[in-house]
C-alpha cells in the first residue's frame, strides 16, 4: 500500500508530520496517542511490521540521557525526593512530563523516517527530493555517494580484516599490538589508504562517465505529474497533521 | 556497523522548532554558497570525485582502534576533508555524509538535520580550515623544513573540530530547553574532548600516510586552495565569537555549577549500566566536578586563543588587501 505512493508525497507528509510533533507542546498525551495509532495504521499498511519500525526506532533513544537532567532542574512539585551523599535530590512532575514528552517525540519522528526510508527507494526519494528544490549538484553527489557507498564499506571492510589478519584482534578488551600511539597510527595509515582508493576509484569512475557521454550533467528521468489520487491523498494528510496540531491547542 | 560513533547526531524532539528552523536556514545559506563555490571551480569531474570521498568519509568512519578495554578511538572527518579538499568541498562532503547518516540510517533527525549539518559541517569544517591554516603558517615560520608539523597540525585541527562542534551541540540543547547548559556542555565538552584525541590521532596518522604515498594531493597549493576571501574569514570570526561569548554565559547558569554536577554525578550512577556511551571518567561525583570544570576552563581558553588568532589573521589580510 504505501510503497506504491509517489515518494513526493510520502516526502511531504513525513517532513510535515515530524513538524507537527516538533509543534506540539509537552503534556498533550491525547495527541501522541492519536499521533501513535496514526503511524500504527501506516505500518501496518505498509506490511513492515509494526515491531520491525518500533525497534528500529529506539535506535535514538539513547541520545535521551542529554534530556535527563530535565527530571531535576525543571521547577514544579516534587514527585520523588531521594537522599544522596547528603544532598535532596528531588524530581519534579514538570521535569518528568517534559522529558517523557521529548523522549515520545522523538521515538515518535524517528518512526516516521524510518517508514519514510523502509517504504521508499533510494533513487526515488533522491528524485523526490529533486522536485522538492534540493540543488542538482548536490542530488548528483548524494545520488553517487549512495552508489559507492557500499562499495566502499567493503574496501574498509577489508582494510580491518587485513589488519586484524596481521596485528590481532582490535576488538574485545584485550590490549593488541603495539602502544596506543602505534595502533592510533597504524588506524590513520588506514584512513590514508582509504582515502587514496576512493580518489583513484573517483578518477576510474569519472572516465567510465566519460566513455558514457558523461558532459558534466546527470540526466534523470522527469517525474511524472500527480495524479489526482495523490493530490487528494496529499490534501487529507495535511488535512490530517492539521487537525491534530490545533486539537493539541484546545486540550 | 554503518552507524556514526560520534555521539553528536542529534535526533528529532530533542531541538525546539524555532532553534531547528534557523539552523536550518544557516546551513541552508552555507551548502548554498558551497555548492556556487565549487560549482564555479569545476572541472566537471568534481561531482563523481566528491560523490565517492563522501562514501569513503561515511565508510572511514568505520575505521578504529582500541584505546582501552572497552573504549576505542574513531573517525569523524571533517577535519580530514578539509584538509584534503579545502573547505568548500569540504562542506558538500560533510553535508551529504551527514545528511545520508539521516535519511537512510535514522542517525540523527531530519527536522534537526539542518542543526546537525551545523554542527558537523559547517562547524566542524570552519574549525579545521581556520586552525590547519593558522597552524600551517605558524609553522612555516617556526619550522619550515620539520617533519613533525603536518601531522601536529592534522591532530590538533581534528581534535579541535571535534570539540567545537560538541559545543555548538550542547549550545543548541541548552537554547531549545532540552538539556540545562551548566550540565550539557561541560559534559559534552569533557567527552569528546576525549573523542577529540582519537580523531586527531587517525587524521594525523591518515596525513602521515599520504604523505607517504601520495605527496602531491597534500601539497597545500593542491588540496586546500586558499580561498579566504572576506566572506570566509567573516563567517568564521562570527562563529567563533558566537560560540565565544555564549558558552561561558550558557555556562554561568545562576543555578550553580556544583549542584548540577551533585545532580549529574548521581544521574551517571543510574544510568551507566544501560548506556555505555559515556566512558567511565565522568562517573565518580566529586572527580567530575572538577574535571569538568577544569575541561571548562581550558576549553575556554582555546576557543579565546583560536578567536583572537582568527581576528589577528583578518586583520592582516586586510591589511595585505590594503596594500
Amino acid at each position: 500500500m504505501i510503497h506504491g505512493l509517489d515518494a513526493r508525497v510520502k516526502a511531504v507528509l513525513s517532513l510535515g508530520f515530524i513538524l507537527m510533533l516538533a509543534l506540539l507542546r509537552p503534556g498533550a498525551w491525547p495527541i501522541y496517542i492519536l499521533c501513535f495509532a496514526l503511524l500504527w495504521a501506516a505500518a501496518l499498511l505498509s506490511e513492515l511490521g509494526v515491531r520491525f519500525i518500533w525497534t528500529r526506532a529506539l535506535l535514538a533513544l539513547p541520545f535521551a540521557l542529554a534530556a535527563l537532567p530535565l527530571l531535576f532542574t525543571v521547577a514544579g512539585p516534587s514527585l520523588i525526593a531521594w537522599n544522596v551523599f547528603g544532598w535532596t535530590v528531588t524530581v519534579t512532575t514538570n521535569g518528568t512530563e517534559r522529558l517523557l514528552s521529548i523522549v515520545m517525540k522523538s521515538w515518535l519522528s524517528v518512526q516516521v523516517g524510518v517508514m519514510l526510508v523502509s517504504a521508499t527507494p533510494f533513487p526515488q526519494l533522491l528524485a523526490a527530493l529533486r522536485a522538492l528544490r534540493m540543488p542538482r549538484l548536490l542530488v548528483a553527489i548524494v545520488g553517487l555517494m549512495w552508489r559507492y557507498l557500499f562499495v566502499l564499506s567493503d574496501e574498509a571492510l577489508r582494510l580491518l580484516r587485513a589488519r586484524a589478519a596481521r596485528s590481532g584482534d582490535p576488538d574485545g578488551r584485550r590490549r593488541v599490538g603495539g602502544s596506543v600511539l602505534w595502533r592510533a597510527h597504524v588506524t590513520g595509515g588506514m584512513a590514508g589508504n582509504l582515502f587514496l582508493r576512493a580518489f583513484d576509484r573517483a578518477d576510474r569512475i569519472y572516465a567510465a562517465m566519460l566513455a558514457r557521454g558523461y558532459d558534466g550533467e546527470i540526466h534523470t528521468l522527469p517525474f511524472p505529474p500527480l495524479t489526482a489520487g495523490d493530490w487528494s491523498l496529499l490534501g487529507i494528510g495535511i488535512g490530517v497533521l492539521g487537525l491534530l496540531g490545533t486539537l493539541s491547542l484546545l486540550w | 556497523m554503518l552507524l556514526s560513533p560520534v555521539p553528536m547526531h542529534i535526533p528529532d524532539g530533542f531541538l525546539s522548532v524555532a532553534v531547528s528552523l534557523v539552523l536550518w536556514a544557516i546551513s541552508l545559506v552555507a551548502v548554498g554558497y558551497a555548492l556556487k563555490r565549487v560549482n564555479a571551480d569545476v572541472d566537471e569531474r568534481r561531482v563523481p570525485l566528491m560523490g565517492v570521498l563522501a562514501a569513503c568519509i561515511f565508510a572511514g568512519q568505520m575505521l578504529n582502534f582500541t584505546v582501552t578495554g572497552g573504549t576505542s578511538g574513531h573517525l569523524m572527518g571533517a577535519a580530514l576533508a578539509t584538509i584534503l579538499l579545502g573547505p568548500w568541498a569540504a562542506l558538500l562532503v560533510m553535508t551529504c555524509v551527514v545528511g545520508v547518516q539521516a535519511l537512510v540510517f535514522q542517525d540523527g533527525g531530519l527536522l534537526a538535520l539542518g542543526a546537525n549539518i551545523f554542527n558537523m559541517g559547517v562547524v566542524g569544517v570552519t574549525v579545521s580550515y581556520f586552525a590547519s591554516q593558522a597552524l600551517r603558517r605558524l609553522f612555516q615560520k617556526v619550522a619550515p623544513d620539520a617533519r613533525w608539523t603536518l601531522p601536529v597540525n592534522g591532530f590538533a585541527t581534528g581534535w579541535l573540530s571535534i570539540l567545537v562542534a560538541s559545543l555548538a551541540c550542547a549550545l543548541q540543547l541548552a537554547l531549545s530547553g532540552t538539556s540545562p547548559a551548566n550540565v550539557a556542555i561541560p559534559a559534552m565538552a569533557g567527552i569528546h574532548a576525549l573523542i577529540g584525541v582519537g580523531e586527531g590521532l587517525i587524521t594525523a596518522g591518515a596525513l602521515v600516510f599520504l604523505v607517504a604515498a601520495r605527496r602531491d594531493l597534500v601539497q597545500p597549493e593542491n588540496a586546500a586552495p586558499v580561498v579566504a576571501g572576506k566572506a570566509v574569514w567573516g563567517a568564521g570570526l562570527i562563529i567563533a565569537a558566537l560560540l565565544a561569548i555564549a558558552s561561558p554565559l550558557a555556562s554561568a547558569h545562576p543555578d550553580g555549577l556544583e549542584w548540577v554536577a551533585e545532580q549529574k554525578g548521581f544521574l551517571d550512577g543510574a544510568q551507566a549500566s544501560i548506556y555505555d556511551l559515556i566512558p567511565d571518567y565522568v562517573l565518580p561525583g566529586v572527580a567530575n566536578e572538577s574535571l569538568a570544570t577544569i575541561l571548562a576552563g581550558i576549553i575556554g581558553l582555546l576557543i579565546v586563543a583560536g578567536a583572537a588568532t582568527a581576528v589577528a589573521y583578518a586583520r592582516r589580510k586586510r591589511q595585505v588587501i590594503a596594500r
